[in-house]
């Protein structure tokens, strides 16, 4: 069966992120001290964010889904999601890391958020090693399928609850402007929302291209096979 | 649907102009006013269109190569059931 995304959900996404990247470098943005010009890597940071989440909820959803019913096509699916995800969670790591070099001094301040989503993105990388490591391929699908869940299972307290127990510079958290409802103004919510749909359906359309490129080897491995 | 792209447009713009934010931090006006934040956008679209019509050519291969299997696929069953 094909799997396809719909052609006017990318074109839509195109849209989006175009309005994003322009109206997120010339609208309005409150004039806050310390973040200054600053406050606009909320756009493009953030996101990253977000569309890391959602790729990894998506690909804990059919990680269970294969557990439920063992078929190799909701592998593929479960660790190309995770694939991308982690390419948004380095792309958010390292666009951090520039804007702490600038607002705390150094790249890796050792900060609640920032330790506690490495420690996130390495357990979706031993994810990887884990499957790397396996040959056959019923096993590789069906242990880390399993891991995966445990992976998503550690990954949502240490992005969601650990980092607001205690006092992090991050904007947002504590007393720091940021995300939250006084701060982010109506006019940074549209492109802010707007620049979180756009960037998760790129990276669903990825995602998808990677799917069918899989599903694709391995159909043509099959026909390989009934030759000989 | 004249009138809904009309409120949709007004609805993403906005507060573009016209700032009334309190807090009166520096920022880069200077910049702005010397209309040089165009170059910095202009130059940020096209890497994405770029980017883009990358992904755009690579879903066409990957559409082509699906129909190519498909056909593989097809006359290898009907030589089967031969």
């Amino acid at each position: 069966m094909a799997f396809d995304m719909k052609n006017w959900l990318k074109i839509l996404a195109v849209v989006i992120l175009f309005y994003v990247h322009t109206a997120g470098l010339l609208a309005d943005v409150p004039r806050l001290n310390i973040l200054n010009e600053t406050i606009r890597a909320l756009y493009f940071h953030v996101p990253m964010w977000f569309g890391m989440i959602s790729l990894f909820s998506l690909s804990v959803y059919h990680a269970v889904r294969y557990l439920l019913n063992p078929a190799l096509d909701q592998d593929h699916r479960s660790v190309e999601y995770a694939n991308v995800g982690v390419v948004f969670g380095i792309l958010g790591t390292i666009t951090g890391m520039i804007w702490a070099n600038y607002a705390w001094g150094s790249p890796w301040h050792g900060d609640p958020k920032q330790n506690y989503s490495a420690i996130a993105m390495l357990i979706y990388l031993a994810y990887f090693v884990l499957r790397g490591s396996i040959e056959n391929n019923e096993q590789k699908a069906r242990l880390s399928a399993v891991y995966n869940i445990f992976a998503y299972a550690a990954m949502i307290p240490l992005i969601f609850i650990l980092p607001r127990l205690q006092d992090s510079l991050h904007p947002g958290s504590g007393g720091n402007p940021g995300f939250n409802v006084y701060d982010l103004d109506n006019r940074m919510r549209t492109i802010f929302y707007s620049a979180v749909v756009g960037w998760f359906l790129i990276g669903f359309w990825i995602a998808t291209l990677r799917i069918r490129f899989k599903l694709l080897e391995e159909t043509n491995l099959d026909l390989d096979e009934k030759v000989y | 649907m004249k009138k809904s792209i009309k409120y949709l447009i007004a609805f993403l713009t906005i507060g573009w102009t016209g700032s009334a934010y309190a807090q009166n931090a520096e920022m880069a006006d200077t910049f702005r006013s010397e209309g040089k934040i165009y170059v910095v956008v202009a130059i940020i679209l096209i890497v994405l269109t770029g980017l883009i019509v990358y992904l755009f050519l690579l879903d066409r291969r990957i559409n082509k190569l699906e129909q190519v299997v498909a056909r593989k696929k097809q006359t290898k069953a009907e030589g089967k059931s031969f």
